[in-house]
Formats: C-alpha cells, sequence, structure tokens
C-alpha cells in the first residue's frame, strides 16, 4: 500500500472506539421541538434523520479520498436511544471493561445524565418490547433458551444490490413522487398511510443530498486554506464529487465509491441497525466503473487499489454500536459484520469471478484491518484460480476471507420462494446469512439454545440452574421406556419454545412496524417504493425471520450418547445419568470417560450419530419453517453462533455428551469442540448429511495449523475439500490458520499480539480482545492436523 | 480373507497425489533403525502404553488376567510383555485410552467400506488410497484381493513399498496398480543391511524392473542423518533413479522423533536409535542435488 493508505490504516487502527452523545443529543432536541407529536411516526422519523445530518459534525479527516464518518470523528460511536438507552452504569461499563471497551468521557455522561436518559426512559423501544412480552417469554429469556436480537438493535439485517450505481436520490424521488401519484383513495384503505411513508421518503432522499453537501462546502472550506497544492487539489474534488453523489448517480469507480459511502452512513445514521449492512457484491457493481475508466484512461489498476483502499479504511472507522446486557454477552465485537461478497455468479447464471474479484481480495489481503469483513463466493462454475488465492490469503491467518458455496445460497433461496435471478444477484451476509440482495428484509429474530431445551427436558420442565418452571411437563427421567419417547418429549418441549419465541418476535416486528419505520432504509430496498410501504413494515419484496438454532453438535452428541449408552448398550439408565449431570459430573468420572472415549459423536462421519443430527434438524425445521410473519413473510432457520454459544453455554448445566456445566455448547454447525477425531474429511462428510439447502445460512469452522498449508500440496488438497463439501452442497466454511502454542502465546502476552486477527464465528476479531472464554475456546476446537 | 492392519488415516495429502486414504498393513520383513511406524515391523498384536494419558486408575492392573500388568513401588505401570497374551482386557478397561492394542483383522469389505467413505475426496482431487505399512507385500493374499476390489470400484490406488518381495509376485502386483510409491534408503549393500536388517539386492532387482513399465513409479528417500544423508548415497540414488525413465516424482522424507516415541510406547526401545535431526541445510542440499537431476520434489511425501 502507498503511503497515504498506510497513513490512513494506521490512524483507523489507532483511534479509540469511544461513545458520541452527538445523535442521542440532535435527536431529543428534534423531538422536544413543539408539534412532533403530532405528526405520523414516518415522518417524525424521517425529519429526526433529517435534523441529525444537517447538524452533525462534518469530519474530514487528513488525507482522505472517500469521505464521511457516522460519528464525528473516527470510531465515534452514535447512540440510539429511541431503541436502547444506554444507563449510566451501561457507560460506565462500557469505559472501564478490559475487552471491547468503548471510552466515555465526562462531558458524554453528563448529556447521557441530564437530557437523554431523563427524556428517553419511558419512550424506548427495548421499554416497549419487554412491557409487552409474556411471562412465559420472560421466563425462557431469562434462563437463556432464546435471546431477542431487536431489544437494542434495530431490524436491519439487508445488503444492497446493483440499483443505487444507476440512480442517485434524485431519481429515487422521482420514483417516490410517482408512487405518490399513483396512490389511490378512493379503493385503497392504507392510501393516507402510504403517503406518509412515501413523503417521508422523499425528506430523507433530500436529507441525504444536503448531507453530501455539507462535505463538499467543508471540503471547499479545507481546500481554501490548503497550503499543500496537491492536497488542495483532492480536496477541490473531493467538493465536487460530493455535490454530485448522492444526489446523481456516479459517473466513475471513484464517484460509485462515495456515493455508496454517504448511502451506507445514512442507513447506519438512521438506526442501528442488526447488522452487516455493506454494498453486497462489489466486484460486480464496480467493474463497469473500472473497465470504463481504465478505457479511457481516467482510472489505473493502482488508482482503483487506492480508492478501493481508502474505503476499506471508512469501514473500520466505524465500531459496531454498543451493546449492553445479554446482547453483549453474546456478540461483544467491534466489527459489525458488514461482509464484502466477492465471485459468485451472474444475474444470468454465469462465472461472475473478474479482474475486480482478484484485486479485491489483493485489498483484503494488504489491508488486514477487521472491517469490512470479505467473502468469496465459490460457484462450481468459478475458476480453482480463485479458490486457490483466497487460500493463499486464508493461510497468512488473518481469518478472511470466508468461504460460501453459491450454488446451494442460490438453491436456498429460490426453496423460499425468490426468483432464479434475485437469488443469483443475492450472496450472504453478517456471518452466514442468505439473502435477496436489495429486495429482501431477512432478519435475525435470535439464537435458540437447543442443547438448553432439552435440559429442561431432562427435568419435566424445569431449569435446574434456578429451579425455575420455565417449559411444560413432558414426563420424568423414569417415564421415558425407549428412546423415542424421550425423543418426543424433547421434541414437544422444542416446539413450546419455538412458539413462545414467535409469539414474541410477532409483537417485536409489529412494535417497530408501528412505532419506528424506517423510511430511509425503505427507499433502497425493493419495492418498498412501489408498495408505499416501510422496510419494517413489510413493504420488501421477499420478507424473512430467522430463528438461529445453536448447538447442533451438542445436543447431537447428547442424543447419540443416551441412545447409545441407556438404551442400546445399557451402560446406565437415564435416571443415573441424570444424576451425573446434577453432579455435574463429580463422582462419576469414569462414566463421563466412556461417554467422551466410548461414544459415537457427531463429526466423525458415523451415521449413528449424523441420523440423530439430521432427526433434531428436521424437529427444529418442522417447527419453525414457514410460519407467517407479521410483515406477510415466513419464519426460516438457520444454524449459527456469532459468539453465543458461550453465553448459551454459562446458562446450561452439564450435559450428556460429557460437557461440563458452563462449558461452552458447539458453535455452528461444527462438531463438538475435540469431538471429530477422523480429519477433516470426516467433518465434511458428517456435515454433507445435514440439509443445508433448507436453511437460509450455516456455519462450519475449521481450524488448520499453518503446517498444513505451507506447501502447495496442503493449499491444493484444501481446495478440493472445499470443493467437496460444496458439490454436497454445504453453505459455508471457514478456516483458522494458526497453531495453538502461538494462540497460548498470545493469550499470555496480549501485548505482542494486537495484531493477531482470528476467525471467530461468521466474523474476524483481534484474539487479544476476545474474553478468556473464547480465548480457550479457540484454543481447544480441534486442530485438524495431519497426523 | 482377512488382513491385518494397524491404521486406517483419511485426508492424507503426501502418500501420492491429492487427497487419499492411507491403509497401513501390519508387518514388516525390514527393521530399519529409524523407522517412523515401529508398531508396523511385527506382524503380530502388540500392546501400545501411552504415560501422557494415563491416569494412574490401575483398571488395567484389575483387568489382566495374567497379571502381566502390575504397578511399582512409585505408582508406575509396568508391563511384562513376555507374559502378556494380548487378550486386551485392559484395554477394554481403561477408559482413557491409554492402553491400546495395535493391529485389527479386517476382512476386504471392511476395509472397502471404510476406503468409499472418502471417494468424493478422491475424485475431487485426483486422490485415491494409498498401501503402505509395514509392507504390504508381507500380507500378498489379502493385499492382491484387496487391490482387485478397489480396482473394481473406481478409486486409484498407490502402493508403497520397500520393495523387498520374490521377483513373481512383485511384477504380479504392480502391474495392476497405476502408482507405486517405492522406497530406497541406502544403495551400499553392507550399510543397508547395518540399519535395516537385511541385504538391498532384492529391494534393487525389483525397483529396476519397473523400469519402463505403465506403472508410475514415485521414488521416496527416507533422510536419515548419518545412515543415508552422505553425498555418495544420494548420488547413488539419483543415479539409479535416472536410469529408470519412469521416475520423475522424489519425495524426500526428513527424519523425525515420533518414530522413537511410539516404540518407546511398544516397550521396544532398544531396538531403535535415535538420530540426529537433520539440519535444514543439509535438507536444502539434498534437495538441489535431487532437483538438479530433473526431479520433482515432495517434501515430506
Amino acid at each position: 500500500m502507498n503511503e497515504r493508505i498506510a497513513k490512513l490504516r494506521q490512524q483507523s487502527l489507532e483511534a479509540k472506539p469511544a461513545i458520541s452523545a452527538e445523535r442521542a443529543r440532535l435527536l431529543t432536541e428534534f423531538y422536544r421541538k413543539p408539534g412532533v407529536g403530532g405528526l405520523s411516526y414516518a415522518m417524525q422519523r424521517a425529519l429526526a434523520f433529517k435534523h441529525v445530518l444537517e447538524n452533525k459534525t462534518i469530519c474530514i479527516n487528513d488525507g482522505e479520498l472517500i469521505v464521511g464518518e457516522r460519528g464525528p470523528a473516527p470510531k465515534a460511536t452514535p447512540t440510539y436511544p429511541e431503541v436502547c438507552i444506554h444507563s449510566s452504569e451501561d457507560l460506565k461499563k462500557l469505559n472501564d471493561r478490559e475487552k471491547t471497551p468503548y471510552a466515555v468521557d465526562a462531558e458524554t455522561a453528563r448529556i447521557y445524565a441530564d437530557e437523554i436518559i431523563p427524556f428517553w426512559t419511558g419512550r424506548s423501544q427495548r421499554e416497549r418490547i419487554f412491557s409487552a412480552m409474556t411471562q412465559e417469554w420472560k421466563n425462557a429469556y431469562e434462563a437463556g433458551i432464546f435471546t431477542e436480537f431487536m431489544e437494542q438493535r434495530a431490524p436491519g439485517h439487508t445488503v444492497l444490490d446493483g440499483k443505487i450505481y444507476s440512480k442517485g436520490m434524485l431519481d429515487f424521488k422521482k420514483d417516490i413522487e410517482q408512487s405518490l401519484a399513483g396512490l389511490d383513495f378512493y379503493h385503497d384503505p392504507e392510501a393516507y398511510d402510504k403517503k406518509e411513508e412515501l413523503e417521508a421518503m422523499a425528506v430523507c432522499s433530500e436529507a441525504l443530498i444536503s448531507f453530501a453537501g455539507r462535505y463538499a462546502q467543508k471540503a471547499r472550506e479545507l481546500a481554501a486554506v490548503e497550503r499543500n497544492s496537491a492536497r488542495k487539489k483532492e480536496l477541490e474534488e473531493i467538493s465536487e464529487v460530493c455535490e454530485w453523489v448522492p444526489a446523481n448517480a456516479p459517473r466513475n469507480f471513484r464517484e460509485a465509491l462515495q456515493h455508496y459511502w454517504f448511502i451506507h452512513l445514512g442507513v447506519v445514521t438512521e438506526f442501528n441497525t442488526w447488522d452487516s449492512f455493506n454494498p453486497g457484491r462489489l466486484d460486480q457493481h464496480l467493474l463497469p466503473f473500472y473497465r470504463k475508466g481504465l478505457e479511457d484512461g481516467t482510472l489505473t489498476k493502482e488508482s482503483a487499489r487506492e480508492f478501493l483502499q481508502a474505503f476499506w479504511v471508512k469501514f473500520n472507522n466505524q465500531p459496531a454500536p454498543p451493546k449492553v446486557g445479554v446482547t453483549a454477552e453474546e456478540s461483544s465485537t467491534y466489527t459489525d459484520f458488514a461482509l464484502i461478497n466477492v465471485g459468485g455468479l451472474k444475474e444470468d447464471g454465469s462465472d461472475a469471478v473478474n479482474e475486480l474479484s482478484y484485486l479485491i481480495l489483493e485489498v483484503v489481503e494488504e489491508m488486514r484491518i477487521l472491517q469490512p469483513s470479505s467473502m468469496v463466493q465459490v460457484s462450481a462454475k468459478g475458476p480453482d484460480k480463485f479458490v486457490l488465492k483466497t487460500l493463499e490469503i486464508i493461510r497468512t491467518g488473518f481469518g478472511q476471507p470466508s468461504v460460501f458455496n453459491t450454488d446451494a445460497i442460490v438453491q436456498e433461496l429460490v426453496r423460499q420462494g425468490k426468483s432464479v435471478q434475485d437469488a443469483r444477484n443475492g450472496g450472504a451476509s453478517g456471518c452466514v446469512e442468505a439473502g435477496a440482495f436489495g429486495k429482501e428484509a431477512y432478519i435475525l429474530t435470535g439464537y435458540f439454545n437447543i442443547p438448553k431445551v432439552f435440559e429442561v427436558t431432562l427435568h419435566n420442565g424445569r431449569d435446574p440452574r434456578t429451579g425455575k418452571k420455565i417449559g411444560i411437563e413432558t414426563g420424568n427421567p423414569a417415564d421415558f421406556k425407549t428412546f423415542d419417547e424421550l425423543y418426543n418429549a424433547f421434541e414437544n418441549q422444542m416446539r413450546y419454545f419455538v412458539e413462545v419465541k414467535i409469539r414474541g418476535s410477532n409483537v417485536v416486528e409489529a412494535l417497530y412496524a408501528k412505532y419506528l419505520p424506517a423510511p430511509f432504509l425503505s427507499i433502497l430496498i425493493n419495492d418498498c417504493i412501489a408498495r408505499g410501504k416501510d422496510y419494517h413494515g413489510g413493504g420488501a419484496r421477499y420478507n424473512s425471520n430467522y430463528i438461529q438454532g445453536v448447538g447442533l453438535g451438542t445436543i447431537t452428541d447428547i442424543l447419540a450418547s443416551i441412545k447409545y449408552n441407556v438404551y442400546d448398550k445399557k451402560k446406565f439408565s437415564l435416571e443415573e445419568l441424570a444424576s451425573a449431570l446434577d453432579a455435574n459430573f463429580s463422582g462419576f468420572e469414569d462414566m463421563r470417560q466412556i461417554i467422551v472415549n466410548r461414544t459415537p459423536k457427531f463429526g466423525n462421519d458415523d451415521d449413528y450419530a449424523d441420523s440423530l443430527m439430521r432427526r433434531v434438524f428436521e424437529s427444529y425445521f418442522g417447527a419453525i419453517d414457514g410460519r407467517p410473519t407479521q410483515r406477510g413473510g415466513q419464519y426460516r432457520v438457520n444454524l449459527l453462533p456469532t459468539t453465543v454459544h458461550i453465553y448459551f453455554g454459562k446458562m446450561t448445566g452439564a450435559t450428556a455428551d460429557g460437557r461440563l456445566a458452563e462449558d461452552p455448547v458447539s458453535e455452528g454447525v461444527s462438531p463438538v469442540q475435540a469431538a471429530d477425531r477422523n480429519g477433516p474429511s470426516a467433518v465434511i462428510k458428517s456435515l454433507a448429511k445435514l440439509d443445508h439447502v433448507r436453511t437460509g445460512g450455516t456455519l462450519l469452522n475449521m481450524k488448520f495449523t499453518p503446517q498444513l498449508l505451507d506447501d502447495d500440496t496442503g493449499l491444493i488438497a484444501l481446495k478440493d475439500l472445499i470443493r467437496t463439501y460444496f458439490r454436497f452442497m454445504g453453505h459455508h466454511i471457514q478456516f483458522n490458520v494458526i497453531s495453538a502454542d502461538t494462540l497460548r502465546d498470545a493469550q499470555k502476552n496480549p501485548d505482542k499480539y494486537r495484531d493477531l486477527v482470528v476467525r471467530v464465528a461468521g466474523y474476524s476479531d483481534y484474539f487479544v480482545d476476545c474474553g478468556v472464554d473464547l480465548q480457550n475456546e479457540i484454543i481447544s476446537r480441534t486442530e485438524h492436523q495431519e497426523f | 480373507m482377512k488382513g491385518r492392519i494397524f491404521d486406517i488415516r483419511r485426508y492424507s495429502i503426501h502418500d501420492g497425489p491429492g487427497i487419499r486414504t492411507t491403509v497401513f498393513f501390519k508387518g514388516c520383513p525390514l527393521h530399519c533403525l529409524w523407522c517412523h511406524n515401529p508398531e508396523g515391523i511385527s506382524q503380530a498384536f502388540e500392546l501400545m502404553y501411552w504415560p501422557s494419558r494415563c491416569r494412574k486408575s490401575y483398571d488395567c492392573v484389575k483387568a489382566c488376567p495374567l497379571k502381566a500388568i502390575t504397578k511399582d513401588g512409585k505408582g508406575e505401570i509396568i508391563i511384562d510383555r513376555n507374559l502378556c497374551d494380548l487378550c486386551g482386557e485392559c484395554a477394554a478397561a481403561c477408559l482413557y485410552e491409554a492402553i491400546q492394542v495395535v493391529g485389527r483383522d479386517m476382512t476386504v469389505d471392511e476395509v472397502l467400506l471404510e476406503l468409499k467413505k472418502d471417494q468424493a475426496f478422491f475424485d475431487q482431487s485426483g486422490g485415491g488410497v494409498t498401501f503402505t505399512g509395514g509392507e504390504p507385500f508381507n500380507q500378498p493374499e489379502f493385499l492382491e484381493e484387496l487391490i482387485d476390489a478397489v480396482n473394481e470400484t473406481g478409486m486409484t490406488i498407490a502402493l508403497d513399498t520397500s520393495g523387498f518381495a520374490p521377483a513373481g509376485l512383485f511384477r504380479k502386483i504392480v502391474s495392476k496398480v497405476p502408482i507405486v510409491l517405492y522406497d530406497l534408503k541406502i544403495m551400499d549393500e553392507t550399510r543397508h543391511k547395518e540399519f535395516t536388517g537385511v541385504s538391498n539386492r532384492i529391494i534393487l532387482e525389483n525397483f529396476r524392473s519397473l523400469s519402463g513399465i505403465k506403472t508410475e513409479v514415485w521414488l521416496r528417500v527416507p533422510l536419515i542423518p548419518g545412515a543415508n544423508d552422505d553425498d555418495e548415497n544420494i548420488k547413488a540414488i539419483i543415479d539409479v533413479a535416472r536410469e529408470m525413465g519412469n521416475v520423475r516424482n522424489v519425495g524426500l522424507l526428513p527424519y523425525h522423533w515420533g518414530g522413537m516415541d511410539k516404540a518407546v510406547r511398544l516397550g521396544a526401545a532398544s531396538s531403535f536409535r535415535r538420530f540426529e535431526g537433520l539440519t535444514d541445510e543439509r535438507y536444502e542440499h539434498i534437495e538441489a542435488a535431487f532437483r538438479e537431476a530433473g526431479f520433482e520434489i515432495r517434501k515430506g511425501g
């Protein structure tokens, strides 16, 4: 990278994440204005958005080519009190905590105490949500059966498609006006609501243009006093670019990136969306600008690289909005899951890998920063060269990119009812979630702790951790004469908790649709403008709600252990086992060893265990898939954990697979840590027995020590391992290439390893920023050494 | 027909091309002092004991019907291997997998079932199955039957051998496989005897007999400091390989101490020798010599 980028990168790495009260203050200022309460919710939101963008600090950093910050400075992170209020204690905790702290200065704490907290208390979405939940929901939530994403972040989870590269905000405004003109107040009972929504969208589109205008103005001012003539010229160019985009469609490579970036800032200023908003298929969107620039001489490969790298830094300057409470436990990280997609298929079904795909991979390799995250889409039609290039980056131990199967993604989306073209234009976002980019609201509603449900089953509806009755009565261990009787009880218990979760999610969804519409995001996602409906209210072409199953490996091994040891081999009774679990195996070490070393386990290509994995999947899928949502969409399943497997583990006692109380449950669809003992091909074969196509994403984590990849033989074999997994329609695979010894050393000497990025679960993080439990878990994950 | 196997490893990537499953035959006519798989030498079952896994539960002591396992004054496990009849009661009793019987008699179908599990990986990568040991030729009938059965499935075979086998049998079997991985160690006959226990005459004859045949020959050379890494021996190996015409691939396997660790677990450390590790400089020097002679080098396989 050149000197400019090296400097920008260093600035970004060194900037300390901090809480900024600016957005909260401006929002409060707006809502205090007289007359606001009389406006429709959509218009309130739009005018609040406008007020923030018209008054927030404009920040152009020294040497920048792509401009715009979400907060007043790099890594100054805004808050969203209309969704969730950080209490003074929360702020103190964020400031003081050792891992992933956010600095909170005295002035911020004061503004919060004096203005933000008093005004928003009683008005926040989080309070609305918790007061609307049933006792059953609260019992399950507090016991760690499931989490709820939307209690402190808005239901974002979508990714942009290519439409913005041929449209500016003025063009969108025309579309909005056209939709307004077409409203039928005589026959459409929703016409008035649509009018309010569309007018709110129009306000938002203007607000973004004027925000960019403020950047143009600032750049002009800086240019006027700039002594360095080269920088002066750059600032003048920035000013011109910001005057053109996002009002108009971009005309060249640089404008395309700046255009996207303003739109990105609009989305993340409107809401703290869960999560992952990003440009999606960047190598596809930028290709026409790239080729045209090279052709007419206005761009070189090197200048394109520089713009991309400058763009990368912008993502890294925006840490995730800090979470609180349970949500901070499940996902405490600076990364906000923006996952740039590279490769895949074109809309017509042909191979989409192009010269820009490789350039972007080079940028990823060179930048080595936390955000944005990157992934490659590998289709059967894509070249091996593309996969090998990816693996060359992976083997440097940086944890990126992750590897996805385009053919599985397309099948998954088509099964859900999307057109094949919309599916091919889609990809994966967040951790591993498949989506029809630019056309779908696919909301993650929360994680679901499958092993915990089994624990409650073994205690006839009680949570042994608290003694509280949280589930339904399905029988005591002595009652189950056969494995199938036990399994049926578990399945019934699972259905019960799914009902509780879905009821809660439906209410949460209705609360967002009613109180907190997202008119700016609605401009960007088809067909909100055409339908005159908000993104939160079913305006998107496709609407999906996910419940993310966690602990597939653990529950499979639990069931295999019980079927094998209790019912088939009769080594001990279910009651004896239940006593051992209640004692956390203390005094039952022989039993635990039998379970750990002499029992079939998932991940070894052993049908005994793997068929139970399929059975659990069918039960989980059957309880959820296809259920209607409030927005007119469907509930779907996927299997990914972020870091919630640690939290869920803490909430779950000892399990029949030999896991001790409070240890993490298995993550994603990976086998239980260290339970796979037949090498990587056996893991792949076990995972291939899962019907990935009926999910919206699965996450498989494999850790390789560098030795296995340091020659071409290892690299090519790994490529073929991936290709084979994808022939079996596996959805995703990611690799940690690192030695356990290195990690242990890093744990002891964090200062020596500040730059050590590891793949955690669907994203990468600085190893030294991970909590000690997570660090230990990463270390203990099976190292796939060649024997 | 059953064969005696001591291990089957999936995702082997250094025993021939692509992703492979490697089958280890138990029993070998050679006794190399550096042997990397000492549990492959004896055709009999053997007891392996891992002190590192042992939690001193003494379940093995209680389980042994012949009192071949005892604990000494310090509480350490002592195995009298002369008394032991390999009944396996101790291994069944040990929940920590600290004591195990090495070797398993398997039918052709049982082995085949294991091999077929990764057929998709073989197809994708141009890999297949590798038979090694021990010495596969030590169980000739089983080997031939297994080769015929595997050939039926469309999986491709690489046969890893020391070449120490009767000439007629050797040629017949070799003609049935597409790849032979051929181990050459020491060219001087006296030194060969000294370090491996057998003459290399048959080995070299069989090697030369491969010249010009359809089967692909991959040469494998373990590099053992002080035993065979001298320039003279390396040059002699290069010369004989060049004469062949159909040898292109050479795998160089630097000595490692893993074999010695296993020998200790077998209670057989005294019949092996601990050599020095091969220095990087020495390795590079030898690799360069092979490269200059026009061979393609694979380190470790």
